[in-house]
């Protein structure tokens, strides 16, 4: 036995992603037959679960309602339209913000001295050192009525004795962006940083010698080549963000309902897992759908993965 | 053209600040004069400023003191895209994520040149480089001396004035290395353009050049033709850095003219009719240079004037020559001697201890500044 292991290269792989595989089995592929199975069933009266094969669920997150105001059959509801197309720009959104945001400091960080890039990167990670949600938590005392923000701008107002009434900056859409962009900008800052630092500096060197001056030399040949790491990044912010609720729910409050929280509701406050399944596995067909046509355009930033 | 030179360095200095904040000079007051269509050379091992001053040419590096001119025009602060010289790199710094066609094209596209035009001209190029049909592939899938030669074709393609090679051959093995100079050379006396040659090979330098300048900290050492380089270094630095020297320290005796007889104490005997340039005096001390392969073993007596005994310390058979290490009275010397006749008795060939005699032939000598 240990022989033969000794010398097939393919018992060897085997034996290697043994122990990955069984948790994902165990953790993944069977919580998701579950979750499709749960998601056919009813909500029982006491929050349990019916299980039937209907798509009740499926029809109404796509907008056909039974509860109708004018009291016909089925009538549309968009209301969970809404909120996955609300999810969708959010994470779109996010994601743009943050490659604006992160490739010039990326670029900025790769060509610096090598001494300096560790501190800086160092200092990228800092944040992430600190829970999560607890950032979120400084984001309300930074952005609510009596914050930071809205003191030392009425501090500087009263300084220029303008008039100035607090800025109502929590619980809105702009909140949860900023929160977002916050919490996921290193995810795109490293791997972009990752693929500029790759470049060869005798590229620069040949593009100029070739007669491309700065502008030309980034579009036709740094920026082609830190794609890479834009796709991977977007696809570290992209996914997330698409799902989680923890932002939303503290920035956002009542305003702002992405999937993540309609989810989360389904489960905690609603008590209807089968509602609640179903709107799982619709997030993750729909962050799928764009994964797929959007690595089929750029790829999976697989050289980044390699580095 | 407005000059007689291609390109010239007049007192050109360049210093960096070293990471532990001392100042080095990497280039230190090098003039020099290349000429139009001239196959040029520096050469020099690593450290000695040869690169540095090809990247003032190219426009990568600016001069510290003194000035680059490029056909007459002082280059200053000129940047690289607007000096009419093209760079071909060590790296080959070629663009991954382009076609070869696309690569080659890059400097055109640059110049606003029209599509037909660049495809035309491209499809040239690769013809020059022997690459036809290759338009479409990425350079990855290409081997190291393809992809060098695309290297030279995306630089040549520019037309430019100047073609500056930064080891260009280094990555490549020793035979494919060999293809590439005589390729390389052909190539220059083909376009009549001036390519300025980096390289720490001295025998890519002496194969290639038209003329080399031999550097070492940060200094020109001479600055010649390979004949001249190999034949008459002019100081020691480059009788031992081009090829191999043997040093025996000498007193001039007596000067007549351009020879010398100089007396050589571990010979005891004084070599007469040695060449000499017109900057020693009599009495003198010198170092007295001579190559192995100009050290001749003979099958006669010694006579203490041209004939000199020597112990065999060691020999090496190297396939075409037989390296011969020998002791005359505490000198140590390298005697190479070509394997001309095809012989396999090792009873032939020079064993330890024995006693062989050395011919010295006075034009064979130099005799050079001690320092």
């Amino acid at each position: 036995m240990l022989k033969r292991l000794r010398e097939s290269k393919s018992m060897q792989g085997t034996f290697l992603a043994l122990p990955t595989t069984l948790w994902m089995f165990v953790l993944l592929i069977i919580p998701l037959i579950l979750t499709l199975i749960v998601s056919f069933g009813k909500r029982s009266p006491d929050g349990n679960v019916i299980y039937t094969f209907s798509f009740d669920n499926y029809a109404r997150l796509i907008g056909i309602s039974h509860t109708c105001a004018d009291g016909s059959a089925t009538c549309f509801d968009p209301l969970y339209i809404n909120i996955l197309w609300r999810s969708l720009t959010l994470a779109f959104n996010t994601t743009v913000v943050v490659i604006l945001m992160a490739y010039p400091l990326s670029y900025f960080i790769a060509r610096a001295k090598p001494a300096q890039r560790n501190i800086y990167l160092f200092m990228v990670l800092i944040p992430l050192w600190t829970n999560f949600v607890i950032r979120v938590y400084a984001w309300m005392m930074l952005l609510r009525k009596e914050g930071a923000i809205n003191i030392i701008i009425g501090w500087v107002a009263s300084l220029l004795h303008l008039p100035f009434t607090p800025l109502e900056m929590l619980y809105t859409p702009g909140a949860v962006l900023v929160g977002m962009v916050y919490e996921f900008l290193p995810f795109m800052i490293l791997p972009i940083y990752t693929s500029l630092e790759k470049i060869d500096g005798s590229l620069y060197e040949a593009a100029a010698d070739l007669g491309a001056n700065a502008v030309r030399t980034f579009l036709r040949v740094t920026l082609p080549l830190s794609m890479p790491g834009v796709v991977a990044g977007t696809i570290l912010v992209f996914v997330p963000v698409m799902g989680t609720f923890v932002v939303s729910d503290l920035l956002g409050g009542k305003q702002v309902i992405l999937v993540g929280n309609l989810i989360q509701r389904q489960f905690l406050d609603a008590r209807d897992p089968a509602f609640g399944s179903a709107a799982s596995l619709i997030l993750m067909v729909m962050t799928l759908i764009v994964t797929y046509f959007y690595t089929r355009k750029f790829g999976f930033g697989e050289e980044i993965v390699a580095a | 053209m407005s000059s007689e030179f291609a390109v010239e360095l007049r007192d050109v200095v360049k210093k960096f600040i070293t990471p532990e904040g001392n100042e080095l000079s990497a280039v230190d007051h090098v003039t020099m004069q290349i000429k139009n269509g001239e196959f040029f050379s520096m050469l020099g091992s690593s450290g000695c400023g040869k690169t540095t001053s090809l990247r003032m040419i190219a426009g990568f590096e600016w001069p510290t003191e003194g000035e680059v001119f490029i056909e007459g025009q002082p280059m200053g602060h000129i940047p690289p895209f607007q000096r009419k010289v093209n760079t071909v790199f060590q790296s080959y710094a070629l663009f991954q994520h382009m076609t070869v066609a696309q690569n080659i094209g890059f400097g055109l596209e640059m110049e606003g040149v029209e599509k037909s035009e660049i495809k035309k001209r491209v499809g040239r190029a690769l013809e020059m480089v022997q690459l036809t049909g290759m338009e479409r592939r990425q350079p990855k899938q290409l081997s190291g001396g393809q992809q060098q030669r695309v290297a030279v074709a995306r630089a040549l393609v520019k037309t430019p004035s100047v073609l500056l090679l930064d080891e260009p051959l280094g990555a490549l093995d020793l035979k494919l290395r060999k293809e590439m100079q005589l390729e390389l050379k052909a190539l220059q006396q083909q376009l009549g353009i001036t390519f300025i040659y980096v390289t720490h090979d001295q025998e890519e330098a002496l194969t290639m050049s038209d003329r080399i300048a031999v550097m070492s900290k940060g200094k020109v050492q001479q600055l010649a033709t390979p004949v001249e380089i190999y034949e008459r270094p002019t100081n020691k630095f480059v009788a031992d850095f081009i090829g191999e020297s043997n040093f025996l320290e000498g007193v001039i005796k007596e000067i007549s003219k351009d020879e010398a007889t100089v007396y050589v104490p571990v010979l005891n005997a004084e070599l007469k009719g040695m060449p000499m340039s017109p900057d020693f005096v009599n009495g003198e001390e010198v170092a007295v240079s001579m190559r192995p392969e100009k050290i001749r073993i003979v099958e006669r007596e010694a006579d203490g004037d041209t004939l000199f005994k020597a112990k065999v310390l060691n020999s090496v058979y190297i396939g075409s020559d037989t390296h011969v290490y020998v002791d005359m009275q505490g000198a140590r010397l390298k005697v190479m001697e070509q394997n001309r006749i095809s012989r396999l008795d090792p009873s032939s060939f020079y064993s330890k201890e024995q006693m062989i005699t050395l011919l010295f032939m006075p034009e064979n000598t130099l005799i050079l500044k001690k320092g």
